[in-house]
């Protein structure tokens, strides 16, 4: 079975104008959202405590919202999940209350209402912590990009083809990052976990198309640049498909299956996935094009490379 | 004809044979237990083993199987009401003798686990438990020390019998912080002091001040001093958590440090966390003290004030208000041992002290026989209030007067405290046992999981590892035919030697954990995919299909190794600042690219050669 004829032929790089203007349309979506709407920040990252409670009888969201305000609780945030007898109840962090204070005060104003509640889960973070943690993910997105960056300079010789996939690495993770602030799904650690997997793995596809770019640019120096980068990544395209659509079998079996602890980290890797699929096909490689990328670029002159031969 | 050296094929076999091994134990589950340790903390022999197994047939418990390990009993049962039964059938038969816990133990055949090979450990978010993160307050151990040399300066100058007019200790907030300060009237001879003090508080770096009421001594702590006595305390506190923890019969507790001040504890399977972190968190040490009979407590009660030299006790447990000295003869850090016991007088705490303790307990015994002494057990705990919308914390310390008694003979390092009911022998034995806080903690953050939502995770996890596999494999073997199942076997061998290496290291096993997993599985494809895609591509250009394979083999691998280098970057990054889940994700991550890189380059090109390289008349490479 095959999805690809044997040889596809579409002019990517005579279509690059439109490829570029609807990644720009996502991208400026995308940070528009992010700066003016902002990201739902999870506890991981505020602080606060969030619960997850189980009643004995259905309940009224709304009452149990009345009780904890007048347990002293600041805004609290209740929603249903799944049944009516489940309870997400989400605080905002309180600097003046340790963990241990918290905790005790929630279930007490829980057991008020109804004696038979279970809290299957507790999860309490102070404001410092939260702080911490806002800081480590920073710190790991930024090592990551800079390690990505190192490697990518190490890797091509020209800063045509690195430019091509820097912009790879930055527009992946902000169409994610603009999906999550679109949507307000909560950002949580697993989320920025995901990113940093999606920054790795939509560089995959870059590296090998551009690997074959190089191989191209080997045997045929005469062919015009537009000509061999099309070949290319025609050539890599079925690879590039069919590696995606299978990975997404997985992730979207996680999506589903995985249940609530996973459902945002899953989202994210999808839409990384579809967005790095993008890049790497119709962006990464007009990029170089529009650089002026040609075979001198990439085998710098054939005199030098004999010379470094001789003794 | 397509060949592979033989000595891959022998590689690939050993690899593939050790990691099934490694991985065969976590196919048997669970199923619950119970652990029992000694609480002499010596190994439970196999006569104490065969004692609790026939206590439990004859109180008609029905349980698995049970063994030896780690010095502790195991006992497995068919199910939780059984292991409840045994539990507190033990618990009441055993009292003095074993510390029990609720826990799984795996299925695992006997010659596995003879072999020492154990399945993964679950996380919290599979298991269920307690996770909490306690602060260690390190400036409050830097303000002890600071009180020892203050006490050490006050010693010295009064032997040297130099005047002194006040020893204060200076934390932080002053020109010089982390520092003793003596001040000196006038007419004391400053050099003297000096030549004192240099020696009495070794390791300070000195200076002297000329004040115009006298002159002033500093001693400052240097920052290596600092460090050590910070890196002090938190040992301490980690060591004094464990045996708390281990006291409390946790099954498979850790206690770790986490970066500068913090202290992580994972204790799975804890549900009441009030009371375990009541116990976890208590500061509590003990004093003994000599009482001071030449005075009247309740006289210095209504004046106020002790008399000089004493200091006034209200709080004790026997109701009446008590005097004891300044001096303290032995404190709780100097104990080795303490088990709860009987003696003529009811029941009773056996102390056990260390060598410089019993000395001074000796000296003091002697000296002052039929005289009274006290024992003090001092609780710190940290309260927070609100003063005007600020924030305030501080420390309180409790001390309360437990046991005073009148000293019978002379002894040294091994007494009796008697006069307490049976229950409190049992906790103050505990407490002391399992040592005080070297300085005050307090959480800052907790999560605990339900063990139905622990038990709903893994369901969920796993599901999601089943499908995915299986829509994976199908459309291999669809869309490559052969090769795609080959493919396939690569790709479980794949997860075979993952769990293998997780297994080996011991790395629990979280939720993000299983989706690494998946993940990898989806990621694996890859590079099957490139070297088919080529081997495809090959064949279209009319190579023969043999040399198809092994140039497809060759041109894929560099785009194979790059490819990988950029998620390992990521996954490398995550593994050093990522903690908890997140770190499982990135450890199973990382190792899940070296393994798919194993299987997929080698593994698979070993079947192929196996399967094809023989052939003299290939026409077709099912390939799809």
């Amino acid at each position: 079975m095959e999805f690809f004829s044997h040889q596809t032929s579409f002019p990517f790089m005579a279509t690059r104008k439109w490829w570029y203007a609807l990644s720009a349309v996502f991208m400026v979506v995308s940070l528009a959202s992010f700066f003016t709407r902002g990201l739902n920040l999870a506890i991981d990252f505020t602080g606060g405590v969030n619960a997850e409670v189980s009643f004995s009888r259905a309940t009224d969201v709304d009452a149990v919202r009345t009780q904890l305000t007048a347990a002293g609780f600041n805004e609290p945030q209740v929603q249903n999940f799944g049944s009516s007898r489940d309870i997400a109840i989400r605080l905002p962090p309180d600097a003046k209350q340790s963990a241990t204070e918290v905790r005790a005060r929630l279930e007490g104003a829980l057991k008020a209402a109804d004696p038979g509640v279970q809290v299957v889960q507790l999860d309490v973070v102070g404001p410092q912590v939260g702080g911490e943690l806002r800081a480590s993910a920073m710190y790991a997105l930024f090592f990551t990009l800079f390690f990505i960056f190192l490697y990518i300079a190490w890797r091509f010789h020209t800063w045509r083809l690195s430019l091509g996939a820097i912009f790879a690495v930055l527009h992946d993770p902000i169409l994610v990052i603009g999906f999550f602030s679109i949507t307000q799904m909560p950002f949580d650690l697993a989320v920025v976990a995901a990113i940093l997997a999606v920054i790795g793995y939509s560089l995959n596809d870059t590296v090998v198309v551009f690997d074959r770019i190089r191989e191209r640019f080997e045997t045929n120096r005469r062919s015009a640049p537009a000509t061999v980068l099309d070949e290319s990544i025609n050539q890599t395209l079925s690879r590039t498909i069919m590696t995606k659509v299978v990975t997404s079998i997985v992730v979207v079996a996680l999506l589903f299956l995985g249940g609530p602890v996973l459902k945002g980290f899953s989202a994210a890797l999808l839409i990384g996935i579809i967005a790095g699929t993008y890049s790497s096909i119709y962006i990464s490689s007009a990029i170089a094009l529009d650089c002026g990328l040609t075979a001198e670029h990439v085998f710098p002159s054939v005199k030098k490379a004999a010379l470094d031969h001789l003794p | 004809m397509l060949e592979y050296a033989r000595w891959k094929y022998i590689l690939i076999a050993v690899v593939l044979l050790l990691g099934l091994l490694f991985a065969l134990p976590n196919l048997f589950g669970e199923d619950p237990a119970l652990q029992a340790a000694r609480k002499d903390h010596s190994a439970v022999t196999s006569d104490g083993a065969k004692e609790v197994e026939a206590f439990l047939t004859e109180r008609k418990i029905h349980f698995e199987k049970s063994y030896l390990d780690g010095g502790r009993l195991m006992v497995r049962f068919g199910n939780v009401a059984d292991q409840l039964a045994a539990r507190d059938a033990v618990n009441e038969k055993y009292v003095d003798k074993y510390i029990t816990a609720l826990s799984f133990a795996p299925r695992t055949p006997e010659f596995l686990r003879a072999l020492g090979l154990r399945p993964m450990p679950l996380g919290l978010d599979l298991r269920g438990g307690l996770y909490l993160l306690y602060q260690v307050d390190v400036n409050a151990a830097v303000g002890q020390a600071l009180e020892g040399y203050a006490q050490d300066a006050r010693r010295a100058l009064a032997s040297a019998k130099i005047p002194v007019k006040d020893v204060s200790t200076i934390a932080v907030g002053s020109d010089k912080p982390n520092a003793v300060r003596v001040l000196l009237p006038p007419e004391a001879d400053v050099s003297a002091a000096r030549s004192a003090l240099t020696q009495a508080l070794q390791g300070l770096s000195i200076s002297t001040d000329s004040l115009a009421s006298g002159s002033a001594i500093s001693g400052v702590m240097t920052t290596a001093q600092i460090r050590e006595r910070q890196d002090y305390a938190i040992q301490q506190n980690i060591t004094t958590l464990r045996n708390r923890v281990n006291e409390l019969g946790v099954s498979e507790p850790i206690v770790q440090r986490q970066g500068v001040d913090r202290i992580n504890v994972q204790l799975p399977g804890v549900q009441n966390s009030a009371e375990v972190k009541d116990i976890l968190g208590r500061v509590a040490t003990l004093e003994f003290r000599l009482e001071d009979m030449q005075n009247n407590a309740l006289e210095a009660q209504q004046l106020g004030r002790a008399p000089l030299g004493s200091k006034l006790y209200t709080h004790t447990r026997f109701g009446r208000p008590v005097l004891l000295k300044r001096e303290v003869i032995a404190t709780g850090d100097q104990l080795t041992n303490a088990t709860s016991g009987q003696s003529q007088e009811g029941p009773a705490v056996n102390i056990k002290l260390d060598a410089r303790a019993g000395e001074n307990m000796l000296k003091t015994t002697q000296a002052n026989l039929n005289k009274r002494m006290a024992v003090v057990l001092i609780e710190k705990r940290r309260e927070t209030s609100e003063v005007d919308g600020k924030k305030t914390t501080r420390d309180v310390t409790d001390e309360e007067v437990i046991n005073d008694a009148t000293i019978r003979g002379v002894f040294s390092n091994q007494f009796q405290i008697t006069g307490l009911g049976a229950g409190e022998a049992r906790e103050l034995a505990l407490l002391l046992r399992s040592g005080s806080l070297a300085t005050g903690i307090y959480a800052i953050e907790e999560r605990a999981v339900g063990p139905s939502l622990g038990r709903e995770n893994i369901q969920k996890g796993v599901t999601a590892l089943v499908v995915g596999m299986a829509g994976v494999f199908l459309f291999m073997a669809l869309y490559y035919q052969t090769f795609g199942l080959v493919a396939d076997l690569v790709l479980l061998a794949n997860v075979v030697l993952l769990t293998a290496l997780l297994s080996m290291m011991r790395a629990s096993l979280s939720l993000p954990g299983i989706a690494g997993i998946i993940l990898t599985v989806g990621m694996a494809v890859d590079a099957n995919v490139l070297i088919y895609e080529r081997i495809r591509e090959e064949v279209r250009k009319g190579v023969s299909p043999q040399a198809a394979i092994r140039s497809g083999f060759d041109k894929a691998l560099s785009a194979i190794t790059d490819s990988n280098i950029t998620t390992l970057i990521a996954g490398v990054v995550l593994w050093v600042l990522g903690t908890g889940p997140i770190k499982g994700f990135a450890v199973v991550l990382t190792l899940g690219i070296l393994t798919s890189m194993f299987t997929s380059l080698m593994g698979s090109r070993a079947l192929l050669t196996l399967m094809y390289g023989g052939r003299r008349k290939l026409a077709r490479l099912a390939i799809g």
